[in-house]
This record gives C-alpha cells, structure tokens and sequence, in this order.
C-alpha cells in the first residue's frame, strides 16, 4: 500500500468514525437528550455559581467602598497642624485616601443634602457655622482599622478632636458584621462552586458510563468483527462531544436569556445580594469566554468519561 | 490451514481443563463439523482459534500466523482474517441490514464505492436481496443468521467459523443457513462448523470430529453421526 492510499484509508476512517457517533446520536435520541439534560443542569448550575460569585463580590465590594472614618477637627486647630494630620494619616500603612473637608465645604454639602428641608436652612443660616472641618479616611481593606484607630486614639491626636471619631456614621459594629459575613461569605462561594463542579462532573460521568454499559454487547460485536480500539472507540466519543457541545450550547444561551429577562421585568433588580442589573452586564462582558469556556468544559468531560467508560470493554483477555 | 499442537485450556484448576492436549490439522478448502455434547470444549475450542480466549498450554498456528507471536495490537488484524458466525447471531442491533455487513468492511477502511459494490452481491448469496433496509429486530431467526454469515464472508476470508449457527432455528431455517455454508465452502473458503444437529450431520456427509470431557475422540472422513 503506497502512503497516499494509506492516507486515503486514515481520512476515510476518520469521516466514518465522526458520521456514525452523529448517527449514534440520533438513533439514540432518548439517551441522548437525557445524557445532554444532566450535561446542561450541571454546566447552567456552574456557570450561575460563577457569575452570583462575581455578582456577590461585587457587592461586597460596594459595601466596603462606602466603609470610612470621620475625624472631626476643632475649630482652633491650625492649617499647619492640620496638614501635618493629613499628612501623617497618609502614611499609615492601611490608608487608601484621605479627603480633608473644611469647615465651609461641609457647611456646603450640608445645605446641599437637606436642599428640600427650608427650616433647616434658615435655622443654620442664623446661627454660626456649627459644622466641625472633617478628615475623610478611606481604609484599603475595612476589616483593619485597627492601625488606623490606635493612631487616632493617642491622646495628642484626641486632643485636636471635637467629637469622638465616627466609624462610618458610628455604625462600626453592622460595618464589622457585614465585612465579616461577606468575607466568610466571598470562601464560602468559591468552594461552593468547586463542590458543584465536582459533583456534577461525576455524575455526567456515571450517566455516560451507563449509557455505554447498555452498549457493551455492540462494543464486544465490535471487537469481534475485528474493528480497532480508536474504531470502536472513535464513535462513542464523538457522541458524547456532541452532548457536551450542545448542553454547552443551549446552558450559556439559557442563562443569557434568564439575566436579561430578570434584569428588564425586576426593575428593582437586587434580590438582596446578588444584583441583577450587574450580573447581566457582568455576564454579556464575558459571554464570549463563558462559552468558550463552557465549551471547553463539555467537550472535556464527554471525551474523558467516554473513553475511561470504553476501556473496560475494549481489553483484550490475557492467559489465566 | 489450521494447526494446533497439544493444545490445552484450563479455566479454574478445581475444575480440570476444558480442553486437554488437542491436536488438529484442517487442510484448506476443508468443511469440518465438530460435535460433542455441551460442555465438551467446542465453544473453546473456536474462541482459541478466534483468540477470544488464550490457550494454557500448546501452539495454535492459522494461516501461518503463530499465535503465540501475536501480540494484543494485532489481534484485530487476526480477526479481519477469520469470519464469524455465532448462535445468538450478534448483529449490530442499531444498524440496518446493509450497515451490519458494511461495518465488516469499513473495519478495513474499504471506499463507500466498493462497499456499495459488494454488499448487494453479498446479500445475493444468503438470499436476501431487497431486505437492505431491514433492522435486525423486523428480521426472522433465519433471515438474522444468514445476515450474520453474510458479514462473515463479506470479507472473503480464508477460514469462517461457525458456533452452532442452526442452534436458534427451526429445522428448515437451519438447513437454508447449512445450504449457504455450503455454497461459501465450494467457492473455496475453509468451514469450521459445530453443531448439535444429527440430522444436518448425517446430510451433510463431510469430515466429523468429535469431542468428549475437552479431547478428541474420533475425528472421520464422510461420517455420520448416531449418539
């Protein structure tokens, strides 16, 4: 046999082995379509973990974004020792800003806050400007204020203090519970989805090694006929691809449809934590890798289950 | 054609051997019948010959291929060589009549071109032109083994080995698959068939072996059989 016709044979084989898993995969519409609905809750149930995961820390983040401390200056403190404060602040290892508000600005924001409440404003207009200038510190992570609240604490700083200092709006506590349970929170969802993908990945895996099982006679006529192990083989995995493609498929065109659907009619859109409106937008920015991805997923666990389901039929029996 | 040399089979040592030191020439172009009760060793003795099963002891030689040199990756090639017809027919449940026979041929990585050339051809042979399209499961006992057959031959091999084909059909199916092997030896093709039959025995008037408790105990040109 010259190495054309052998070549010829090969790219015969080949079309054949991916014709007959796609014939496979009609004839066997039932197992097929029941095979490709574990493939499809699994991939969709992953896939919502990873996006409410997002969606989740996202929240969290605006959460301690809006985490600060307000350092109310007296009035008879000096601009320099008010620079020096700004200044030292800055330093502290924790500090990711700190905005100095003087007297006047928050005189400004005050009257802008309460713009619609006229009482008020021609109350504080009679009066002298009672508002106190504030030192805004922003922390990098909100769970270490501690550095930060010992160097307000020492007494030559409390001494240029006109009130105590506020711990976003003295509400330290809900702020300490809150970065608390999100951080627990933020491990717990990251495992979680880990778990989700193990488990279902096995049972994908036992649902394909079922469907193989009540197939073993063909695979043992097979052998007999004297087909070769990629022969017999070839057909099995291109079908169980073919499940995974599809559950890929129709998995990330589903949850597409889901977000946006739920992010148009919940105009309200945060069903407590998670946040609707950003998990669409979230998973229309990535919905190329996300389906890559699913993608990737799919035809993986169809091709590894299928030939790992295979091999036990395929042995050759070996002297006793 | 075939050669075996002392050749024994032992599946659990309690038990003895289920073949003991059987040794045997078949000349090409030869149709033998073996016979013996169940349990005798014939079923063992053509899954040696198809490499189903691994003999303990003894030296197999077919075609001139040791069987002892032939390693695992190889045994499908072996296979392609031998053709295969069982009792319980082991057609491919969800593949049409046309597409059981075919499948022996796309083993091979035959053209489509040729494989529409010769399965009709086939299909002529065992008489069952027309039923193409046919599943297994529409197809009568009879029509079932000479489908099986028909996969056999198609590949023209030089030997078909045949394990009790007749045992699931009534007398007159069974004498139309006898016909066929008969036909398939007379184009030259080697036929290793074991029965139960007395009556397809006594017919047919071909060499007769005839196996006991795993050993040969006769083995006759034109014999008849009376148990």
């Amino acid at each position: 046999m010259t190495r054309w016709e052998r070549f010829k044979r090969w790219l015969i084989t080949i079309r054949r082995i991916i014709r007959s898993g796609c014939v496979n995969f009609v004839r066997n519409a039932w197992l097929s379509i029941a095979a490709m609905a574990v493939m499809l809750i699994t991939l969709t149930i992953v896939l919502f973990s990873v996006i409410a995961n997002a969606t989740f820390s996202n929240t969290v983040q605006q959460i301690t974004d809006k985490i600060d401390i307000s350092v109310y200056l007296k009035d008879d403190v000096s601009q320099q020792a008010t620079n020096k404060l700004v200044n030292d602040v800055k330093t502290l290892p924790n500090v990711k800003s700190v905005t100095y508000i003087s007297k006047e600005q928050a005189l400004t924001n005050y009257k802008a806050q309460n713009a619609s409440n006229t009482d008020l404003l021609v109350a504080i207009s009679q009066t002298d400007n009672p508002l106190p200038a504030t030192l805004d510190i922003k922390p990098k992570d909100p769970n270490k204020i501690g550095d930060i609240k010992t160097y307000l604490d020492k007494p030559e700083i409390q001494s240029l203090q006109s009130d105590p200092t506020s711990y976003s709006g003295d509400r330290k506590e809900a702020v300490d519970k809150i970065t608390h349970a999100t951080s627990f929170m933020r491990k717990a969802g990251v495992i979680g989805v880990l778990v989700f993908a193990i488990i279902s990945m096995l049972i994908i895996f036992n649902t394909i090694q079922m469907a193989i099982f009540n197939r073993r006679d063909e695979l043992t006529i097979m052998r007999l006929l004297g087909a070769s192990t990629s022969f017999i083989r070839g057909p099995f995995v291109v079908e169980s691809v073919l499940y995974g493609i599809f559950a890929a498929i129709v998995s990330v065109v589903l949850l597409n449809g889901l977000f946006a659907v739920s992010s148009s009619t919940l105009q309200a859109s945060s069903l407590g934590l998670l946040d609707i409106n950003y998990a669409n937008e979230y998973f229309a920015q990535h919905f190329w890798v996300f389906l890559t991805l699913q993608l990737m997923v799919g035809i993986f666990i169809g091709a590894a289950s299928s030939i790992i389901a295979t091999r036990r039929y395929l042995r050759f029996k070996s002297p006793k | 054609m075939i050669l075996l040399d002392r050749v024994s089979k032992t599946y659990n040592r309690d038990i003895g051997p289920a073949l003991d030191r059987i040794s045997l020439h078949v000349e090409p172009k030869e149709f033998v019948i073996i016979i013996g009760a169940s349990g005798a060793g014939k079923s063992t003795l053509l899954k040696l010959l198809t490499r189903e099963e691994k003999p303990t002891s003894g030296k197999i030689i077919i075609g001139g291929i040791d069987y002892d040199k032939l390693p695992d990756k190889e045994i499908p090639l072996l296979r392609r060589k031998i053709g295969t017809v069982f009792q319980d027919f082991k057609l491919l449940p969800n593949k049409t009549v046309f597409e059981n026979i075919a499948f022996a041929l796309e083993i091979v990585g035959m053209s489509n071109h040729e494989i529409e050339h010769t399965v009709p051809r086939v299909l002529d042979i065992v008489g069952l032109k027309g039923k193409e399209k046919r599943m297994p499961y529409e197809l009568s006992g009879g029509e079932r083994q000479r489908v099986a057959i028909a996969r056999a031959v198609v590949r023209q091999p030089k030997i078909l080995i045949a394990d009790e084909p007749t045992g699931n059909l009534d007398p007159k199916h069974a004498w139309d698959v006898i016909k066929v092997l008969e036909k398939i030896n007379r184009y030259g093709t080697t036929v290793l068939l074991t029965t139960h039959n007395q009556e397809i025995v006594n017919r047919l008037k071909r060499r007769v072996i005839t196996i006991k408790d795993g050993k040969i105990v006769s083995d006759r040109a034109n014999a008849e059989y009376h148990p």
